[in-house]
């Protein structure tokens, strides 16, 4: 005897959802705080971007016979301490940052979450050797690491790049493996073994367009430590070299405006907060697990 | 029967669920009925059906954005849903009580069952910590666990799934609650716990004198404690009565059908013969197997031991046995997730190679693997023609018009919509998910798939429709399955051999007809003696499984491995020596110690019990 009654499984056919209206639905589903995330991480990639073109005055040109100076018609945000135009050196800085921060998170990322693919499906081995390397990368304090690179080599930008996605590669590693082991485990990708495919297939097709939105949140995370880091090393007279400078070094070489609460150092200073934390905000704003498991370095 | 002697009462309940566009739909509409004091009444339907949204609403809780949108809930003189959260929640200690499907997930782990029991009547000032401990031990006592005085001092990961689900009624009956709420309190456990933990909940709410609502799929089940049954159907009433009535009169159309889907019948199929000359499809030869690192051919976590079993090309093989019992690792050596520690694996006369790296293309195409749980077995982020393209291009080389073609072809085999092609998984029904995942094997083009428990996470409905389609595909397709499940019903129902696993040995083995009857393995006439009918008074009839004497000594790996459950073992034999492998007149092969004559003796009186 079989049943007779209609399956419960009633079509449940929705409209196809065009690309516009996905970015619109996503944007509503999103709170407050993370519209302010993004609006602020959307600024700053068109300033970092366009930043040289928007400035009004050359970089390294004495503008100003005042030090100092507070807010004017000319120069929107005063000058600095050796009369400089603030707003284009920060127009610039925010090209330093950005740009050499973005492109270190994006290396760190990457390298992490390519390696923790290839730890994954390759044999047993592969997996030992790589996160033992990870874990000796990860217990050199970052700090000292590029110091002693910088002392070594003299400071470039290539070099600032590579030190901050190196130092950043082993917590990108740890995390995209974790996430990698577990879903190695998943019947589909069991499945996808059984079926004979290869390493190559089951990382890029199984794997990894699960894993894609926790890492993408991994990444925002790791590219506010960059910034932190950038700027901290110019801070320190290691990072970007004068005449140029990025906002870390802004806020070095006006430090002796501190006293009076000089624009030229509240500035840079407020930028590099509002960068990090419109980030932030965006990732604590992100759907799903992302943000669960990112955190530690 | 009049208003005033229905402890509960349910009148016009509806319950709303928010949907797309800021609109709510209905998930309970209209819902009515009573329960008289003291009485069980339980409600029966598929998932989706609203049992537990309702179970919930008694309580006067809604979930996660569902609403109490209308309708009225008494219970004793209360009007329920009109009660602020602090009178809600002292009637919900005091004198309603739930208990949930999954026990395991309700206790801490890192605090003793006793601490857990009493904390609610004592934090409430109810009773004294020494009283509300005495009372604990007398409910489980009553609720048959073992060792009652001591058992409160165990934590979670030192008890079995059906102890903690006695254990959280003990919790939820240690108020005296004048109404029991259980939702589904034995879907989780395997058979031969299910009919301990039904008979102690049963006899216990009976002493208490409480109002029962006992929520549930499984009519069998109901059919054991239900005074009343309410059947829903997509929020709705189809049926409501008293127990006798409404299994062995039913009224309802959709009653019936889930009458048909919960015990599938044994469909007249003959037993095609084995050609003698032709290997066998695929055989299976001392395997033993496990995880983690193999020494002196034992791996460190054992799971199965010294199992050997075939199957012919056309035939269906069903494996059964309770949880943990090593069915799906089982599964995973034959498809070469697993290296097996000893032993081999055969596929079409060819030994096949341990791991997955040895074995052919031609292989992999011909054995084919479908897991239990859909939701997991495929993958979120392509979309249906995705993932049944993938094995037509990776076996079959095709692109194009023709994988559109084909992956058109293969919804229609397993009955779908050709619309579906476009969707994610995330979009389908549990049912079309589990056709979806049918249908990647069958894009191989396999001579063997295993399937590992198919239709567990399915409603009875549903997974009897899965069932036949297995059927059919078998049919048209000439294929052979490997059928792993957890109940023998199923497997009775669509397999030609069966074999019964204990704890990783295969404690029996043969056609399906030799397990209609006495004698059978003592494991497997527990087994079938454990699965609930469809009538009421079966549990009383049962008489209690002698449950044997604890072992005194500790069991050596040898011997056999039912040993301590066993209520037909023979002192100085079979805690002594391993048991031989006999075969019996219907060709059961079997691993005990007893002869047929003397199984049968034993079994006398079990008789017809699943005889179709
Ligand atoms: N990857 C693993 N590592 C270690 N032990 C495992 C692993 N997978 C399963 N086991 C153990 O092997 C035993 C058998 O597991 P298996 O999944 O084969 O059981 P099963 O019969 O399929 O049970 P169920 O009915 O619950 O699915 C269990 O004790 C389990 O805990
Ligand atoms: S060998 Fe002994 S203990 Fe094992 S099933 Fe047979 S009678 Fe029971
Ligand atoms: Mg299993």
């Amino acid at each position: 005897m079989t049943p007779t009654v209609p399956l419960r499984e009633e079509s449940m056919l929705k409209p196809a959802s065009t690309a516009a209206s996905r970015v619109r639905h996503w944007l509503s589903g999103l709170p407050t705080s993370g519209r302010v995330g993004l609006a602020l991480v959307v600024l700053w990639l068109v300033l970092g971007a366009a930043g040289p073109l928007l400035a009004p005055y050359d970089v390294g040109a004495f503008v100003s016979p005042e030090v100092f100076d507070s807010m004017s018609a000319q120069h929107w945000l005063g000058s600095d301490y050796l009369g400089r135009d603030v707003l284009s050196r920060l127009l610039s800085g925010a090209q330093y940052t950005v740009g050499l921060a973005l492109a270190s998170a994006l290396l760190a990322s990457a390298t992490g979450a390519g390696l923790a693919l290839t730890a994954t499906v390759c044999p047993r081995w592969v997996d030992e050797v790589i996160s033992r390397f990870m874990d000796t990368l990860i217990s050199i304090p970052s700090k000292v690491f590029a110091l002693v690179l910088v002392a070594a080599f003299g400071s470039s930008l290539t070099l600032l790049l590579l030190i901050a996605a190196a130092t950043y590669t082993p917590g990108a590693f740890r995390i995209a493996r974790a996430l990698a082991i577990n879903l190695n485990q998943m019947d589909y990708v069991q499945v996808a073994y059984a079926r004979g495919e290869g390493r190559l297939y089951i990382a890029a097709a199984e794997i990894m367009p699960n894993m894609i939105h926790p890492v993408l949140a991994d990444f925002g995370l790791r590219f506010v430590f960059i910034v932190l880091l950038l700027s901290g090393l110019s801070f320190l007279g290691l990072g970007v070299q004068p005449p140029n400078a990025d906002l870390g070094s802004l806020v070095r070489e006006n430090i002796s405006g501190l006293g009076d609460g000089a624009l030229a150092i509240l500035a840079p200073a407020m930028a590099i907060a509002t960068l990090t934390i419109g980030v932030n905000l965006l990732i604590d704003a992100l759907p799903g697990r992302g943000r669960r498991i990112t955190g530690g370095r | 029967m009049g208003a005033a002697q229905d402890h509960v009462q349910v009148s016009g309940l509806r319950i709303t669920a928010p949907a797309a566009g800021g609109q709510e739909t209905p998930i309970v509409n209209d819902v009515d009925f009573t329960i008289p004091k003291g009485q069980v009444l339980a409600l029966i339907g598929e998932s989706g059906s609203g049992k537990t949204s309702i179970a919930l609403a008694l309580m006067g809780y809604a979930r996660g954005g569902c609403r109490l949108a209308g309708g009225g809930v008494r219970v004793g003189d209360t009007e329920i849903l009109t009660l602020d959260a602090s009178q809600l929640r002292t009637v919900r200690g005091n004198r309603i009580a739930y208990v949930a499907q999954s026990a395991a997930s309700a206790f801490n782990p890192s605090r003793t069952i006793m601490d857990q029991v009493v904390e609610a009547a004592v934090g409430r000032g109810l009773i004294s910590r020494p009283a509300a401990e005495a009372k604990a031990m007398g409910l489980f006592r009553a609720l048959a666990l073992p060792e009652p005085e001591a058992i409160g001092g165990r934590y979670v990961h030192q008890l079995s799934g059906g102890q903690l689900q006695r254990l959280m009624a003990a919790m939820a009956l240690m108020t005296d609650p004048e109404l029991v709420i259980l939702d589904e309190p034995t879907t989780a456990l395997d058979v031969t716990t299910q009919i301990d933990v039904l008979r102690a909940f049963k006899r216990v709410v009976r002493q208490q004198g409480a109002t029962a609502l006992y929520v549930s799929h499984d009519l069998a089940v109901v059919a054991q404690v239900a005074d009343r049954i309410v059947v829903l159907q997509r929020g709705r009433v189809r049926e409501a009565g008293d127990a006798s009535q409404v299994l062995e009169k039913p009224a309802d159309i959709y009653t019936r059908t889930l009458m048909a889907a919960a015990r599938p019948s044994t469909q007249a199929r003959p037993h095609r013969p084995a050609p003698q000359q032709a290997p066998p499809l695929l055989e299976v030869r001392g395997l033993t197997a496990g995880y983690g690192r193999v020494e002196a051919g034992v791996p460190k976590i054992p799971v199965l031991r010294d199992v050997t079993l075939s199957i012919t090309k056309g035939t269906t093989l069903g494996v059964i046995g309770e949880s943990g019992s090593g069915k799906s690792t089982l599964a995973r050596v034959i498809a070469g997730l697993v290296a097996p520690a000893s032993g081999q694996v055969l596929f079409q006369g060819q030994p096949l190679a341990p791991t997955l790296s040895g074995r052919t293309r031609e292989q992999f195409q011909r054995i084919q693997l479908v897991f239990q749980n859909a939701d997991t077995a495929l993958n979120p982020a392509h979309t249906v023609s995705r993932i049944l393209g993938r094995p037509l291009a990776f076996y079959h080389g095709m692109d194009g018009r023709a994988r559109n073609r084909r992956v058109a072809e293969l919804l229609d085999l397993t009955q779908l919509p050709a619309g579906l092609a476009d969707r994610h998984c995330g979009e389908l029904s549990g049912g079309q998910k589990q056709r979806v995942n049918l249908a990647r094997a069958l894009a191989a083009d396999p001579h063997l798939i295993l399937c590992d428990e198919v239709t567990s996470a399915l409603d009875t409905v549903v997974g009897a429709a899965i069932l036949d389609l297995l059927a059919e595909l078998r049919r048209e397709l000439d294929l052979s399955y490997l059928f792993i499940s957890h109940d023998i019903s199923t497997v009775r129902a669509i397999c030609d051999d069966i074999a019964v696993l204990y704890a990783g040995q295969k404690v029996e083995m043969g056609p399906r007809n030799g397990f209609g009857d006495a004698p059978v393995h003592p494991y497997t006439d527990l087994l079938i003696g454990s699965v609930p009918e469809m009538r009421r008074g079966w549990l009383e009839e049962k008489e209690m499984a002698a449950t044997p004497p604890p072992l005194a000594t500790a069991q050596s790996a040898n011997l056999c491995r039912f040993l301590p459950r066993c209520a037909a073992r023979v002192e100085g034999l079979c805690d002594r020596l391993p048991p031989p492998r006999i075969v019996l007149g219907g060709g059961n092969e079997l691993l005990c110690h007893h002869d047929g004559q003397a199984l049968q003796h034993l079994q006398r009186g079990r008789q017809s019990a699943v005889s179709p």
